[in-house]
């Protein structure tokens, strides 16, 4: 590759290096954003009311039923939809990646709209579908059946209707997982399976799911991780059947009278539980990383399925009815129907909800603005902290490259309502108010956002090799200069990816909003829980459809930049 | 927590969101004269161009009186922040310990806030022309920090093609029958105002053992007192425990097939004050929809469009609802909300589980 260079200037005078200062700023605001929120959080914690040293609060935790009992429905929770995810991605993944099943690339994309689906939206859109009585699918059973007015095929305000909505938006993480690893086998190791006389199923067995196994037993734990952590889909079908988990435990710890001791108590073992099984995560996968290294990379070989194409399609097809068509069809047809469990008809057919939304709900403009500016500027700074942070540790630029690497991946051990309730006790009293601005929402959204934006461009660093770099360096530039006028533009589609990524984040971000949210800072997501609670669904369907909207546009334009593969999105 | 004695009951007469508030003031009222709209204060309003109004009521009664207003000036924009009002109360209390003064007007369904709010002088006294010439004493505040908004009741309610009117609940004791096991929809007091209120006149006339039988019912268990009535409208459950009439109102108005019972041990009686808020940011246009509120015009909406009842002489009951005098009501008392509502929410939290 040859690069047009400024003609030399005569005299090359000396410019001020500015990594020192950067990687102090840098450092200072990832404390900033970490460890100031967790410092409270945990003072919190070891505090009564008058500010005394205390272990009160944990002994409550663990004496008291109403946080025994949601520690234990929590773990259920977590445990079964982990299994009930690996157990449907598995299959899945594998056909997408090592099969000739049709649509794979379809299959794959409706993977992601089930990915970026926030899920409290999934839980309304399934309230929808399997209430028991008003459920459409209870209500075409009955239709069908001639069963009696009360009997009911689904009720999905149970625990396990409860996990069953969690498992639908949190498999797409196994299978993202587990698809980039069975994308990533040699082929050459299945290859030397057949030739050595190993059949289709006998490679299979012994070569593909042991080198994948690491990949399931990461993709379990994260999905563990989002169950134990998710905030909306419980507080929408938990507390109508009348139980809680800890996260909306926590959260109802803030209605009035306020025990903001309580919930910082609570908040920890989630804390502590997170750090501990992304440590085991860390663990499994760094062993996947030793035995796929080495030797030429062969494309995957597919496997042919015959006739068997067809039912494996229509498997996946089946699997994605519950995270994608299904609730996309309820949430439409209550859109537009005056009764939101009542099938739309020409005669029914209303804009009523519409109307509504865009005309007679005030909040509606200040959400969707707030929502959108937030998006944007999360986006911004935190793709442009995680480029220069991925540039310093992929370079070794300075002397603490490591740290900075560490701090930057650390929110992913923070649950979303944790950060909240810590930025929540770290910025609602003097000195520091940031409370009732949109600041404090940007910095979680950038401190949830940053760990997934320096993980991808931090892979994306590694393929601009250090040469162009070095050159530009050696022919005088600041290591500044050079990012802007080198690298940047080489990773100017994993940018732009990024960016768009974190976008989306924002946008479906429920658990630290609803924590630090006041009236003229309210977005979306706060919005469509809030009429939730007073039951309007059919407002509800028609912001969830603009959210989504909003959403597929941004993953459209993203797909459509030259030079953009798929992969990127993935890797999430 | 005791159930209060039947004494106290007895001892507090008066009704009303000012009842408390009456029976600790000295007589001579401190409230300031009544102010009417004068063109300067439709001027002030028009430059400030916009109020913030935080209240309980069922989110699109609250844009009809919201819009209602932008049509009579034009220039005014309401934007409406609704919420539970145990939820408004704690945002405010949350907004203003980090000193946020975002809310002008303020609404809430449990009156019991009033008297805290009041206490702690956040409120600004402001008495409408037509609250100083119509309402009755006992819904205004002696020193014209709130009146009496609207008045409704927490009644109970069935689907009527899930239940037969011979069939239907006739009192509370009616829903402790095994037959509605699983088919009860009821909201939460830690959240919705209504349901604060009638949980502490039902726990005072009932006593708590009623929530603890009616929890073995499997009720469904929704936030809103407003969300009860749509369960029933979407035929989710065939029963409710509790909800407002207001809902219901519009609900079957609306043609929807539901029934109000109006229970036989009297259904407790809910006031929604209005009140400012003494750092309101627009306090002119804060003034202003104030006094619109309290017009015959905006009263009359509340009950045409709301299915709210009034305590304005002039705005008529709608025929075909059954006339507010004519039902049996259980006694309302803010002060003794007031005290009690951190116990009514946890004792509650420990019988129902949320």
């Amino acid at each position: 590759m040859t690069i047009a260079l400024p003609a030399a200037r005569a005299s090359r005078p000396y410019r001020l290096d500015l990594s020192w200062p950067i990687l102090i700023l840098f450092a200072a605001i990832l404390c900033v954003l970490i460890i100031l929120p967790m410092f409270w959080l945990l003072y919190y914690s070891l505090v009564d009311r008058t500010g005394a040293f205390t272990l009160a609060n944990f002994k409550t935790l663990i004496v008291d039923p109403i946080f025994v009992e949601p520690m234990i429905t929590t773990l259920i929770l977590a445990v079964s939809s982990s299994i009930i995810c690996c157990a449907v991605a598995a299959p899945m993944s594998w056909l997408v990646a090592r099969t000739d099943m049709p649509l794979r690339r379809t299959v794959r994309a409706l993977v992601t709209a089930s990915f970026v689906t926030p899920p409290f939206l999934g839980a309304i859109a399934w309230e929808l579908l399997a209430a028991p009585n008003s459920g459409l699918l209870n209500k075409a059973y009955r239709a069908v059946t001639g069963a009696p007015q009360d009997a009911h095929l689904f009720d999905i305000y149970t625990l396990g209707g409860l996990i069953f909505v969690i498992s639908c938006y949190t498999f797409p993480y196994v299978f993202v997982l587990l698809a980039n690893a069975l994308d990533r086998i040699p082929g050459d190791l299945e290859d030397a399976s057949s030739i050595l006389g190993g059949r289709t199923w006998t490679t299979a067995r012994r070569v593909t799911i042991p080198l994948a196994l690491p990949a399931l037993v990461a993709g379990a734990l994260v999905a563990f991780l989002q169950a134990m952590t998710l905030f909306g889909s419980p507080a929408i079908l938990a507390i109508p059947a009348g139980f809680h988990t800890m996260t909306t435990k926590i959260w109802s710890l803030f209605n009035y009278p306020p025990k903001p001791e309580l919930a910082a108590a609570a908040s920890v073992p989630l804390l502590v539980l997170t750090v501990l099984l992304l440590r085991a995560e860390q663990l499994v996968l760094g062993r996947r990383s030793y035995s796929v290294i080495g030797g030429k990379q062969g494309d995957p070989r597919l496997i042919r399925l015959g006739a068997m194409r067809w039912a494996a399609l229509f498997f996946v097809l089946v699997v994605l009815l519950c995270p994608v068509f299904l609730p996309y069809g309820a949430l439409i047809n209550a859109a537009f129907s005056p009764v939101a469990t009542s099938f739309v008809s020409f005669d029914t057919f209303t804009l009523h909800n519409i109307r509504f939304v865009f005309f007679d709900l005030s909040a509606t403009k200040l959400a969707v603005k707030n929502t959108l500016v937030l998006g944007a500027a999360a986006a911004t700074i935190g793709t442009l902290m995680a480029l220069v942070i991925a540039y310093l540790t992929s370079r070794r630029a300075i002397a603490g490259y490591r740290t900075l690497g560490f701090l930057a991946t650390a929110p992913v051990a923070i649950p979303g309502i944790v950060l909240g309730v810590g930025l929540f006790l770290s910025y609602a009293r003097p000195p520091f108010v940031l409370y009732g601005t949109l600041w404090i929402l940007l910095l979680a959204f950038v401190t949830i956002a940053l760990p997934a934006a320096y993980q991808q461009l931090q892979s994306a660093f590694r393929f601009v090799h250090t040469d162009l770099e070095d050159a530009s360096r050696i022919l005088g530039a600041t290591r500044l200069r050079t990012l802007r006028d080198i690298t940047a533009p080489l990773l100017r589609t994993s940018v732009i990816a990024t960016w768009c990524f974190i976008f989306v984040g924002v946008i479906r971000e429920l658990s630290a909003a609803i924590m630090l949210f006041t009236s003229e800072t309210k977005v979306i997501s706060v919005l469509i829980f809030d009429l939730n609670e007073s039951g309007d669904l059919g407002a509800i369907s028609v912001l969830g459809l603009i959210m989504l909207a909003i959403t597929f546009a941004v993953v459209v334009a993203v797909n459509r930049i030259p030079g953009f593969s798929e992969a990127r999105l993935r890797n999430a | 927590m005791k159930p209060p004695t039947i004494s106290r009951r007895e001892l507090l007469q008066a009704s009303g969101a000012a009842a408390a508030s009456n029976l600790l003031a000295s007589v001579a009222s401190s409230a300031p004269p009544a102010s009417t709209v004068t063109p300067q204060l439709i001027e002030a309003a028009k430059k400030e161009g916009k109020i913030v109004y935080y209240t309980s009521i069922d989110l699109p009664v609250a844009e009809r009186i919201a819009k209602a207003f932008e049509a009579t000036y034009p220039d005014v924009a309401v934007r409406v922040e609704r919420t539970g009002a145990e939820r408004v109360f704690q945002r405010i209390g949350q907004e203003y310990a980090s000193g946020i003064h975002a809310v002008d007007v303020v609404n809430s369904s449990d009156a019991a806030h009033f008297i805290a709010w009041k206490r702690d002088g956040l409120l600004e006294p402001y008495v409408p022309e037509d609250v100083a010439k119509y309402y009755p004493d006992e819904h205004k505040d002696p020193d014209g920090m709130f009146a009496s908004f609207r008045v409704w009741l927490c009644v109970i309610g069935y689907n009527t093609t899930m239940v037969q009117a011979a069939e239907a609940p006739k009192s509370y004791a009616d829903l402790l029958a095994p037959k509605w096991l699983g088919k009860i929809v009821k909201a939460h007091p830690g959240y919705s105002g209504t349901i604060m209120t009638a949980t502490y006149q039902m726990a005072r006339d009932l006593g708590w053992e009623f929530f603890e039988k009616l929890a073995r019912q499997k009720v469904m268990q929704v936030q809103s007192s407003a969300d009860p009535p749509k369960k029933l409208a979407l035929g989710e459950r065939a029963v409710m425990a509790d909800g407002n009439e207001y809902n219901m109102f519009i609900e079957k108005e609306k043609g929807t097939r539901v029934e109000i019972v109006y229970a036989a041990e009297g259904s407790p009686l809910i006031v929604g004050p209005n009140g400012l808020f003494k750092s309101a940011p627009n306090p002119n246009a804060a003034r202003l929809f104030q006094s619109f509120c309290f017009s015959p015009e905006a009263q009359q909406l509340c009950i045409d469009a709301g299915g709210l009842r009034s305590l304005h002489p002039q705005a008529k009951e709608k025929p075909g609802r059954k006339p507010f005098g004519e039902i049996k009501k259980m006694k309302d008392d803010p002060a003794s909300v007031e005290k009690m509502s951190g116990e009514i929410k946890a004792h509650y939290s420990r019988i129902f589980g949320v």
